[in-house]
Order: structure tokens, then sequence, then C-alpha cells
């Protein structure tokens, strides 16, 4: 069996707006003092005189940005998710969102696999903050390949992008070919028996539990959620209807985030058991990633737990 | 000053106050302490300074303005009117249900409105944008920006002092309406950003302190910043509600109307006001 190969998405993120920069010069990137850990710094180095750094400073960082967006010039801002989406949540609400301007925002070191820095910087709020904001635009990628295409299909939304992206390197799920679509569901299992909807990180585990389920006869459906909103409902009411139970699966609290989007969705549409998979209104801690991951039951095997609760719901 | 000149824009200003108080007084709310203090910094802008088109308000070369105190948009939105932007006449529908004159201004709605404000301590740093993004981009505009004094008070202004420093962002102006007063009390009394103008200092800003309600002052102060290399913050020393009489350093008007029979009196003051300038 051959090594799986891996990467964090936020190297991900840093390879992508490497390549922007090779193709086009109309955007600024720019970072609070955390270059180095955000991946912007390969940007960076490629292009320093496109660069801009406004130290530790998010608050400002995100008004500037809107600033630049009013002159009608692009520009991708980045910070970990914590700062970014937690302490500059009013100058996104307020001079990104309500504007409506074309801001990129790339919040890296989401979720708890941030690991040892600890609870401090394990932002598990970010995408329920961000899908308060009316018009905002959320991607949460699964792998290298669609972390990439999703950040150039981010250059060309009209309005404020929120992208998400993780410390941890993650394996590769996609191929080069993969026809990424933001707002766009992605059924990489079939299934009948219940469908895990999955996002970031998640994806992979649930990839796994999907084998662990037919290990036990069960047929699970897995859905890939990158873009977080605009929700693929189309995609959720169909898994919904046909397969009769959901999971849902996210590095992230499970207050507003995937689970709460999915949830509203099939109450009012279809309404059949869903359950939540995330973390449960506490905080992290200090620890390696993969042993929070287990910790925090943020894998492949209490996602197939879920399920089969799941099914006796259904019932 | 040319001596014409200032008295056109002493008249303009005198329209623009009318224009304040029609809308608050329409609204039966909103900020006319505030605005009328920044009267004077606006008209000069609008109508002598800044290289706007009001039947395109959108063109690419325009310089920008930024009303980070964004409460004060009964002033922004009468300089424009009176610019000819819109119409005067629809001042009468700020804050209405409908209207495009938001309490706090919308740049999707307002033509001529360049940054959408209101959160305070954030329109500086909006401002600091445009001119990153001029210089950076090679485009020649200025971008002015007014502040309040109470507004110093949000530490977000002097993360955009320091970065606007730092990068040597010397197509920025910002205006500080330093008229002593705030919601809660004196600046003194609240929490005083004073001295101003040594912290603009400290922050590498070029600091040219003025009497904000004199023309000869603001066009002297706005050559003066033009020959600057560093980012400039004019230090305005202004009058709340200046222009009405009661209205004039009196806390209580920051952010209440007047009702019917002060209104009389204002738009009486300042029609005598503009009777003399004739």
């Amino acid at each position: 069996m051959g090594e799986v190969k891996t990467a964090a998405t936020r190297a991900s993120f840093g390879k992508a707006l490497v390549q922007l920069g090779e193709k086009r010069n109309d955007f600024i990137v720019m970072d609070a003092d955390l270059a180095a850990a955000t991946q912007t710094g390969m940007f960076k180095k490629a292009f320093p005189e496109r660069f801009y750094d406004c130290g530790i400073a998010e608050q400002n960082m995100i008004s500037i940005a809107a600033g630049i967006a009013t002159t009608g010039r692009k520009v991708i801002v980045s910070s970990f998710a914590m700062f970014a989406a937690g302490r500059a949540f009013e100058q996104i609400r307020n001079s990104v969102g309500y504007p409506n301007l074309n801001v990129i925002i790339g919040a890296t070191h989401a979720g708890i696999s941030v690991g040892e820095d600890g609870a401090t910087h394990q932002c598990c709020e970010d995408i329920a903050l961000m899908r308060t904001i009316p018009g905002m635009t959320i991607i949460n990628p699964a792998d290298e390949t669609e972390a990439i295409k999703a950040v150039h299909a981010a250059m060309e939304v009209d309005g404020p992008v929120y992208m998400r992206f993780g410390r941890l390197a993650v394996p590769f799920i996609f191929d080069e070919d993969y026809d990424f679509k933001i707002g766009k569901g992605v059924e990489l299992r079939n299934g009948d028996d219940v469908t895990i909807i999955a996002t970031g990180l998640m994806v992979n585990e649930a990839l796994q539990a999907h084998d662990i389920l037919k290990e036990q006869g069960i047929s699970a459906r897995v859905i890939n959620i990158a873009t977080i909103k605009p929700l693929d409902e189309e995609i959720v009411i169909k898994a919904a209807k046909e397969t009769g139970a959901i999971v849902t699966a996210e590095e992230h609290t499970v207050i507003g985030g995937l689970g709460s989007a999915v949830a509203d969705v099939v109450c009012e549409n279809c309404p059949v058991p869903v359950i939540k998979l995330g973390v449960y209104d506490v905080y992290g801690h200090s620890g390696p990633a993969p042993k929070l991951l287990d910790e925090f039951g943020l894998r492949a095997k209490d996602i197939a737990e879920k399920a089969k609760k799941a099914l006796e719901l259904k019932k | 000053m040319d001596a014409n000149l200032k008295k056109e824009l002493s008249k303009q200003a005198v329209k623009v106050r009318m224009g304040i108080i029609d809308a608050v007084h329409s609204a039966k709310s909103g900020h006319p302490g505030g605005s009328l203090s920044c009267a004077d910094i606006l008209t000069y802008l609008y109508f002598e300074k800044m290289n706007i088109d009001p039947k395109n308000p959108d063109k690419a070369d325009r310089d920008r303005f930024v009303l980070s105190k964004g409460h004060a948009s009964p002033a922004l939105y009468s300089v424009l009117a009176n610019r000819g932007f819109f119409e005067v006449e629809e001042l009468k529908n700020f804050r209405q249900i409908g209207s495009m004159l938001q309490g706090h201004p919308d740049k999707k709605k307002v033509p001529g409105v360049d940054m959408t404000t209101g959160s305070l301590g954030q329109g500086i740093s909006a401002a600091v944008g445009m001119a990153l993004s001029a210089k950076h981009f090679g485009d020649d505009f200025k971008v002015y920006a007014v502040l309040g004094d109470g507004e110093l008070e949000e530490g977000q202004v002097w993360e955009a002092a320091m970065f606007a420093a730092n990068k040597g962002l010397s197509n920025l102006i910002a205006f500080i309406d330093n008229n002593n007063l705030q919601i809660d009390g004196t600046i003194d009394e609240v929490n005083s950003a004073k001295p101003i103008d040594k912290k603009f200092e400290a922050f590498n800003w070029k600091v040219i302190c003025i009497d904000g309600n004199d023309f000869d002052q603001i066009e002297a102060a706005v050559n003066e910043a033009e020959k600057s290399d560093k980012p400039v913050a004019i230090v305005c020393s202004t009058v709340k509600g200046k222009g009405v009489s009661y209205m004039e350093n009196a806390v209580n008007w920051h952010g209440s109307a007047p009702n019917d029979e002060l209104y009389q009196v204002a738009m009486g003051e300042l029609n005598e006001a503009l009777a003399k300038l004739a």
C-alpha cells in the first residue's frame, strides 16, 4: 500500500496565492504578522512588492481591505480564524459585509486541530459567526486540490468570501480534474440507508466511516460540503428524501455550523433525523492535533456510531 | 483665501447647515451637533478642493472622502445634495423607511458616498486602505477623512494611524473634528485622547492645528498638508452645534432633533446669517 499523500490546506492556500500572483497583478495580499504560519509567506516571498503586513492589528486589516476593495481592486487578507472571524467580526460585518465588498478572508488554523497552542487559538465558532452575515460566502475545503480550486474560484465572486483552512496535514481526496463549483456539494459515495454530510478535514473521516458502516451492512452516502454558505440545499434535501437519516460532521461547534445549516434545510423541507457531530459546546485544549481529534470524537468511528444512532431514530 | 471665494464658501456652509437642520428635524432624530461642527471642513472639500463630478459620482480618478464619524451623516448628505449629487429635497427623507439617506452613510445607496461608515474607528482604516490602493496601483487620487475627537478613543484609529505612517501614505489627510463633546459629556470627562496633536506626531504623522470653522485656516492647512511626505492629521478646533446658537457647545444636541419651535429658531438664525453674506 502506497503512502497517502497529504497537505495542510493552509499550505494549499499559500500555493494558490502564488499561482494567482503569476496569473494576475490586480490584487494585494495582506497578513497580520502571521505570514509564516498562514502561508501567505509563500506569496510574500514570490511577490514581496504586492504583499503588505498589517502587523498585529486584525481589525484594522479587515477595514483596510474594505477600503482597498472600494477602489475596485481585489484583496486577500489572512490571519488565524480566531482573530479574523472572531476578533474582527464587527469589521467584517460592517466594513465588508454590509457594503458587499470584494474581500477574501483566508482564515487558517481553524478548529481544534491547531493543536498545541490550545483553546485561545482553537477557533470552533467561525463558521457560525460568518453564517450570520448576509451575503457572505463561506468555503471550507477538504483537501489540497479543493483548497486551491476554491481560492481561484473565490477571486470571481462578487461580494465577500470567508475561506477556512487547517493547520494539520490532511489526505488528498480529489483528483486534478475535480470540477469545483462554489455552492455545489459533491456526492463522494453512494448509499441508501443514511447520509453523512461532512466538511473540511471531517470529509476524509466520513469516507472512512462509509467503509466501517459497509462492513456492518450499512449503506452510507457521503456528501462533501465545501461551501457552507450558500448551502447546496438541493443535494441535502435529496439525501434526506432518499436515505431518510443524516449525520453531519465538522471540526467546529455544533452550534451554528454545517450541522445547523443542514438541520435548518431538512426541518423546513423534508424532516428526517439529523445528528450533528462536532465540538459539543466546549473549549479545546493543548495537545497534538491527532490526539485531540480522537479525544473530541471527531473520527470515522465516531461518525459511524452517530450514523447507527440516526438509523435507529429513522425506525 | 480669496475674499470672493471665502464669501461663496461661507454661503454654501450656511446652506449646508440649513440642510442638516432640515434633515434632523424631518427625521425627529439624528446628530446635529457634530454635523454642524464639521460642516465647514466638508464644504471646503466638496465645493473647492476635491476632484469630483456630481454627474459621475463613481468616476475612477475621483478624490475619496470617508466620514469616519458616520453619525455626522446629515453634514455629508447636505453637502452632497447642495453640490448636486441629488436633490436637496431628499434631505427631508433622512432616516425614513425606504430612504437612501440611512441613519449612517451607506455607499451602496447614496451617490457620492465613498464608504459605508457608522461604526466608529473603521472609517479611518478604510481611508487608509483607499490610500494604500492608490499608492500601490499608481493612482493619484487623494483620500480625505473626518474623525471625531471622541472617536479617537477607539483603539482601531491608532492601529490605522500606525499603519498609515509605516507605509508612508502621504496621499491621506485626516481631519479631527475636535469639538470637545461626546454623548456622555465633554471628552475630558469621558476619556480624553488629548493631547491629540502629540499623539498623531508620536505615530509619525505630520500634524497641523487649526480653527476648523475658519476657511482661511482650512485652506492653508490643506495646502501645507499636500507638501507632506507623511500622512497628515489636521486637528481642527471646532464648535459643536456651530451656527445654531442654542446648540453651540451644548452636549444635549449631540444626538437629538429640534422640535418645531426650535427648528424655526435655528432656520431663522441661519437665514439671517445667509442674508448678511448676500
